[in-house]
């Protein structure tokens, strides 16, 4: 590990720690002979908008995966709250599962195209039951949250853009107020435009929802605008973590240097 | 999708001429035993009587009228069909879903058995059913029904796992949706529209099983009859009146075409690829054209339209030049036509958009005319956006990489290797050689951009387009890549035509910036203007608010030496 590793805020947990939202420690994740997350230990605090970097292959995805149960760790501790992931199983485990929710990049993946809006978000609410009109004022109360008219809940997702889904989808996430929403590359498939709404919609959330995020982006400067703290993922493991200000402002690891440094705007940023 | 149907595209000739037969079918299955029974069944002294204006279809041994039995057979055949391909179908569905939803180690044996059973003929497994029944309308049914279930039950399975993959899937589980509830409200209405047209497909197999086996004796016994077993009667008259199979093979024939030409009219219109007309594109005759004087534009575009024939106009006249040597950026967003602007140029067009121009020239060859492969080929490259779709996973990277060199150049396959390992080296690939006996699956995706883009400057192009090169890359690669063009732009002075929805990437390399809007050119800048923010445009200035900038929080000259 890089001896510089700037640790500003988010310290690894401790039992006598800050709250955190959630929090791995010693986390291990390996696909066959491909070991892809090595020793990683991170805590997002409670109501903190954490962002996520890295390239391709270096393990951020699986770590938002990993967070929210997708994929199953090979050693270490999920914390969500005080509670280890790892260790619960059956109905405790779907329990906690509702306490952090994903929102996945593609959005004309994400929604089912077969059912309306209020459906979508109803059966957030209520797995079971997924009425609509039960749920009629939360669903309004949701669609208001992310800026979009009551009578969405009426429509199919064709019917709405790129941008549109994206925001029903951050509906979705928010409805059960989980105490962390990982989002995955969420801006990368819309265009610059929309990308800004969003981030927008985002900075216009602060301090009206209680969720941490994890937001997970290779866009350096998304993060910026959006996130509190950022996390440097190279290779499997953190290399770098701290508020973004003394982050971006004075890069301790060789890598993360590299990464500011090639974003076309930078100051830093040359072709020559 | 069901929302989007409209009248004129769903009733296709082909789905009025299967709706049209199988209306007149249904009548007849009604209409038929109500008025042509005794015809049909009555026996008369008229025995074995050829075709007569009585009798269109002659009569059988018993005196029978041969076309109203066949008429009245067509009841009971439809009924008995349309009970085994809901036997089938309804089984099918709800064991490919059972199966979906079951444990990894259920799931995977019950997919071996199902595809064991796949393997074994449907017809012999029907006639062991039918043969351990008694024989008889509803035990061929029942045969016929169970025998089609395994092959439907795979296909619902194969089905219910692409779908349960999708995000809308995985999201739905996350939020704690118990699986019966995920296959009913999530994968079953997004599987419906294929397993309706497989059912068409079913129907028809289910008809000429049942017929078959009624054909055989095993299934309708006299003196019920459908159309197999009419066919049965045929058989002892076969050489003396040949006419007595005519009426049954007939509808046989009209009933199996009719439930085909609607399934096939339905998948026809679920995929949406399908339902895009096809107007080949009208080439211009002359393959060169004169190049004024004083025109010193290395491409020139004046108006070019580009539009899908009676639909919609993508690009609306756009005009502009590239000179040699000059680095020119199209920048829009989705839609803006940017995309399909540069591949009009590189004379790659969709083949089902028109594409019309007052001019549309690369140095002398008329790109509105089907350019001289060979020149084209070395005088234009083109880098794609996705490194990992631009290469055939299955040949090497050598043989994919020296093919430009080999067939137009004429350059035997030694040379030819040695000029891209070259190539692969000035653009900073490590162990050059090695990577030609590699297949693309063994590089990573910078590495196969930037090969591409090797494999694109060996020709000495005088022009090179390049759309999106950098978006699927990481930042990291991206400004290696970037750094690559910039490279071969200083010593090989090509052209470049560079597509990208990034003001901040274009700005690092271009001369000129064209901005697009739905179709057309809104602004033209120079580097200069858009790095001094000189724009005037309003979507230029919303393009430029809505790109996030980063900000180190620091002073460009305290920058570390740490750039390279």
């Amino acid at each position: 590990m890089n001896p510089h590793t700037n640790l500003a805020v988010t310290e690894a947990p401790t039992a006598a720690g800050a709250p955190h939202a959630a929090a791995v420690r010693k986390l291990n994740v390996s696909f066959g002979s491909a070991h892809v997350l090595k020793d990683v230990t991170l805590a997002v605090p409670a109501g903190r908008v954490v962002g996520l970097v890295g390239e391709s292959g270096s393990g951020k995805s699986t770590l938002g995966k990993t967070l929210v149960g997708i994929n199953r760790p090979t050693s270490g501790e999920v914390l969500i709250g005080d509670k280890d992931f790892t260790t619960v199983h059956g109905k405790a485990r779907q329990q906690m599962r509702r306490e952090v929710q994903y929102i996945p990049q593609d959005p004309y993946s994400s929604l089912s195209p077969r059912r309306t809006t209020g459906q979508t978000l109803a059966e957030a609410l209520d797995p079971r039951g997924a009425d609509p009109v039960r749920h009629r004022d939360a669903i309004a109360a949701a669609l208001e949250r992310v800026k979009l008219d009551p009578s969405a809940a009426d429509k199919y997702p064709h019917e709405f853009s790129g941008g549109q889904r994206q925001r029903i989808a951050i509906a979705r996430a928010l409805m059960l107020q989980p105490k962390l929403v990982i989002a995955d590359e969420i801006t990368s498939a819309l265009d610059v435009s929309v990308q800004a709404d969003i981030i927008r919609l985002l900075q216009g959330m602060r301090g009206t929802v209680d969720s941490a995020m994890l937001f997970i982006s290779h866009n350096l400067a998304v993060v910026q605008e959006v996130c509190d703290d950022v996390v440097v993922m190279f290779q499997g493991r953190i290399v770098e973590q701290g508020t973004i200000d003394a982050v971006y402002r004075d890069p301790q690891h060789e890598y993360t240097r590299k990464l500011l440094a090639s974003v076309p705007g930078s100051p830093e940023f040359t072709l020559d | 999708m069901t929302s989007r149907f409209t009248v004129r595209e769903f009733w296709t000739s082909a789905m009025v001429t299967g709706a049209v037969l199988m209306i007149a079918l249904i009548l007849i299955a009604v209409i038929a035993p109500l008025t042509l029974k005794q015809a049909a069944e009555q026996l008369s002294p008229n025995a074995a009587q050829g075709p007569s204006a009585a009798h269109w279809l002659g009569t059988d041994d018993f005196g029978r009228d041969l076309l109203a039995r066949a008429l009245v057979a067509t009841r009971l055949t439809l009924l008995m069909t349309a009970g085994a391909a809901a036997i089938t179908v309804l089984a099918g569905v709800v064991i490919g879903l059972a199966i979906w939803l079951s444990g990894r180690c259920i799931r995977e044996a019950a997919l071996r058995v199902l595809e064991t059973a796949v393997a074994y003929p449907s017809l012999i497994f029907a006639l062991v059913i039918a043969a351990v029944l008694e024989p008889g309308v509803s035990s061929a049914v029942i045969a016929i029904g169970i025998a089609g279930i395994p092959g439907f039950a795979r296909i619902t399975a194969n089905l219910a796992s692409s779908v349960s993959s999708s995000e809308y899937v995985i999201t739905a589980r996350l939020l704690g949706v118990s699986p019966v509830r995920i296959a009913i409200r999530h994968m079953l209405p997004n599987m419906a529209e294929p397993l309706l047209i497989l059912s068409a497909t079913v129907f028809a197999l289910s008809l000429v099983e049942i017929s078959a086996l009624s054909f055989i004796g095993l299934g309708v016994q006299s003196p019920n009859y459908d159309f197999g077993r009419l066919l049965n009667d045929s058989l002892g008259a076969l050489y003396t009146q040949p006419v007595e199979a005519v009426g049954p093979s007939i509808m046989i024939a009209l009933t199996g075409l009719s439930v085909m030409l609607i399934g096939d009219a339905l998948a026809a219109h679920a995929d949406h690829r399908a339902k895009r007309r096809f107007f080949p594109r009208v080439l211009q005759r002359n393959r060169t054209v004169p190049v004024p004087a004083g025109d010193a534009a290395l491409v020139r575009v004046e108006n070019l339209r580009i539009s899908i024939p009676g639909r919609q106009e993508l690009v609306k006249g756009v005009s502009f030049a590239i000179h040699p040597g000059e680095v020119v950026a199209l920048v829009g967003e989705s839609g803006s036509g940017k995309s399909l602007t540069a591949m009009a140029i590189a004379g790659l067009p969709s083949e089902d958009l028109a594409v019309e121009a007052d001019v549309l020239r690369v140095a002398d060859m008329n790109m509105l005319a089907e350019p001289n492969q060979s020149r084209l080929a070395k005088e234009i490259s083109i880098v794609y956006q996705d490194p990992g779709t631009t290469f055939n996973p299955s040949l090497r990277m050598g043989s994919q990489l020296t093919e430009v060199l080999r067939t137009h150049l004429g350059m035997g396959g030694a040379k030819a290797r040695k000029v891209i390992t070259e190539a692969l080296a000035a653009v900073n690939i490590t162990e050059p050689a090695k990577r030609l006996r590699q297949h693309p699956y063994e590089l990573s995706g910078g590495m196969r951009q930037r090969a591409m883009i090797a494999a694109s400057i060996v020709t000495s192009p005088t022009l090179i387009v390049a759309d999106e090169p950098t978006t699927a890359l990481d930042v990291t690669v991206q400004a290696e890549v970037l750094r690559q063009f910039r490279r071969i732009h200083r010593e090989q002075g090509t052209a470049m035509l560079f597509i990208s929805h990034d003001l901040g990437v274009v700005e690092a390399l271009c001369d000129t910036i064209l901005v697009m809007k739905s179709g057309e050119i809104v602004e033209r800048l120079t580097s200069g203007q858009l790095a001094a923010r000189n724009v005037h445009h309003h979507y230029t200035k919303a393009l430029l608010a809505a790109i996030p900038v980063l900000d180190l929080g620091r002073m460009p000259a305290t920058a570390g030496a740490d750039t390279r």
